[in-house]
């Protein structure tokens, strides 16, 4: 490989297809288990996230950020790995502010959409991000997923993530078309609470989104589902002496301090100075 | 029957399976008649084991009388049909006259066979112009084209051979021909697993298009 220092690398690929050829077990790659999901409601859309990130079976971060910001008034829910997610989005967002400010004009979710599915349908699924975009825009609200390998759908409510189906099943059995903004909120709430309890790789908290027109409400941590149910009473802070010991010895730091002067032009017009007067005295 | 594991096994931990690309196990059709067409499908998208999509769109349209079905990777015919549908536009503002569903079927024809090896991409493309009246081609996987009197497509059309080979009559009523199309559609459905949903047709003639849907708890059962 020579210098390719700006595009992706598919080295991996080619070995681990010579490594299953010579009968070694596949590897399997890591994924982050989400729920996400989003509704169109009477005058918006709500978008809601779960707060678990994962690195196999460990939790990675047990709140972290699934709702990104595309623009003021569209929103982005992201499954998948998560560097992929955030890195798209982030794109995405800066190349839609670019064009509000030479056109002077709020971006649509129409043109996100199309962004979006473009970037990853052009790296045919290898950019890992499953997202649920949402936002309103002066056509009304508007509500799409997209999926890795760049193919959308334009649905009134949907979910994704390995919790999808948790939330789904909510959403299929209480979704009705113009629903107000309380209701939407907490339908949304109970389907990613469902895929938070249902489902192994989604946990932590509910992060909502709320956006009408020209109004945007993002609630971070809406709903703390798992908090703690017993906290320590005592920190793992010991009393002086609890660990005996047999002898003490101070050392005053001050005595070997020494100062120098680091500063090289001063030293240098200093010395000058000095030999000058050397010399006079002489 | 599958058996639900207790053990902490990689894959009962994210069922759904990123990696698995979103396809359109489908039943498309495309059906002439005296005076037009009649396009139908149903409406389910998967990706592995989950429907991602039951009420999916896959009459999609490329110009005002022409229409592209879907079938295959839904990734790879969304953006398909994108790009010939700006050629398209381009083609008609350039000669001033809509296209012909000719020119639409050689653009689809173009892209499946230069990009065979890289796509995953059926093809029926119908629809009614000036020119040639009502016309269907079928572009299937290796980038033929292929003009026909009727056309269907998708893992759902292998159930439909039997069942158009003895039902087709050229030159139906516009009433006859929607019952040919929609009862296919219907059993297609009931037989195959990975199509279903809804079913979605529209009627193409020089008068325009004429869309409508048969909602699930209205599609026909054929066997109990």
């Amino acid at each position: 490989m020579e210098n390719y220092e700006q595009s992706f690398n598919y080295e991996n690929c080619l070995r681990n297809e010579e490594l299953t050829k010579q009968g070694y077990e596949k590897k399997k790659q890591r994924k982050t288990g989400t729920t996400i999901a989003g509704i169109i409601f009477k005058d918006g859309v709500v978008l809601g996230a779960d707060t678990r990130a994962t690195e196999g079976y460990i939790v990675a971060d047990g709140n972290c950020e699934k709702i990104h910001r595309i623009s003021d008034y569209i929103y982005c829910c992201g499954a998948g790995t998560s560097a992929d997610t955030e890195n798209t989005t982030a794109l995405i967002s800066s190349k839609l502010e670019l064009m509000r400010l030479t056109t002077g004009r709020e971006p649509r979710v129409q043109n996100a959409l199309t962004l979006l599915k473009q970037y990853l349908y052009h790296y045919h699924g290898y950019v890992s991000a499953a997202l649920v975009l949402g936002g309103v825009d002066f056509k009304g609200p508007h509500l799409h997923m997209i999926h890795p390998h760049g193919s959308t759908s334009t649905l009134p409510f949907l979910t994704m993530g390995s919790g999808s189906l948790a939330a789904m099943a909510v959403f299929e059995a209480e979704y009705k078309t113009d629903l107000d903004e309380e209701s939407a909120k907490n339908l949304v709430h109970k389907a990613i609470t469902a895929g938070i309890f249902n489902d192994l790789g989604s946990g932590g908290n509910v992060d909502l989104c709320v956006m009408k027109f020209q109004n945007t409400q993002f609630f971070r941590n809406f709903d703390k589902p798992n908090k703690r149910k017993f906290s320590r009473i005592n920190a793992y802070r010991f009393p002086k002496g609890t660990t005996q010991f047999l002898e003490e010895k101070v050392t005053l730091l001050r005595k070997n301090l020494v100062i120098e002067n680091l500063d090289k032009n001063n030293n240098n017009n200093d010395n000058d100075n000095n030999d000058n007067n050397d010399n006079n005295d002489l | 029957m599958e058996t639900v594991e207790l053990y902490n096994s990689q894959e009962q931990i994210v069922l759904d399976d990123l990696s698995e690309p979103v396809k359109t196990g489908t039943t498309i059709m495309a059906v002439q008649y005296k005076g037009g067409i009649v396009i139908g499908a149903d409406s389910r998208t998967t990706s592995g084991a989950l429907i991602v999509n039951r009420v999916t769109d896959k009459l999609t349209p490329v110009a005002d009388k022409i229409f592209s079905l879907r079938s295959g990777s839904a990734a790879d015919t969304q953006e398909i049909a994108a790009i010939v549908r700006y050629y398209l536009n381009i083609l008609s503002t350039e000669q001033g006259k809509p296209p012909t569903v000719k020119m639409a079927a050689n653009l689809f024809r173009q892209f499946c066979y230069v990009y065979k090896n890289y796509l995953l991409a059926s093809i029926i493309c119908a629809g009614y112009d000036e020119t040639d009246g009502p016309s269907i081609y079928s572009i299937p996987l290796g980038g033929a084209i292929i003009k026909q009197p009727y056309a269907i497509g998708g893992s759902g059309s292998t159930y439909l051979y039997g069942y158009c080979d003895a039902n087709f009559k050229e030159d139906m009523t516009k009433e006859e021909c929607v019952s040919f199309v929609t009862n296919a559609v219907g059993l297609a459905i009931a037989r195959d697993g990975s199509s279903g949903g809804i079913i979605r047709y529209a009627i193409i003639d020089s008068d325009g298009v004429e869309r409508h849907t048969i909602y699930g708890d209205q599609v026909k059962n054929y066997f109990k």
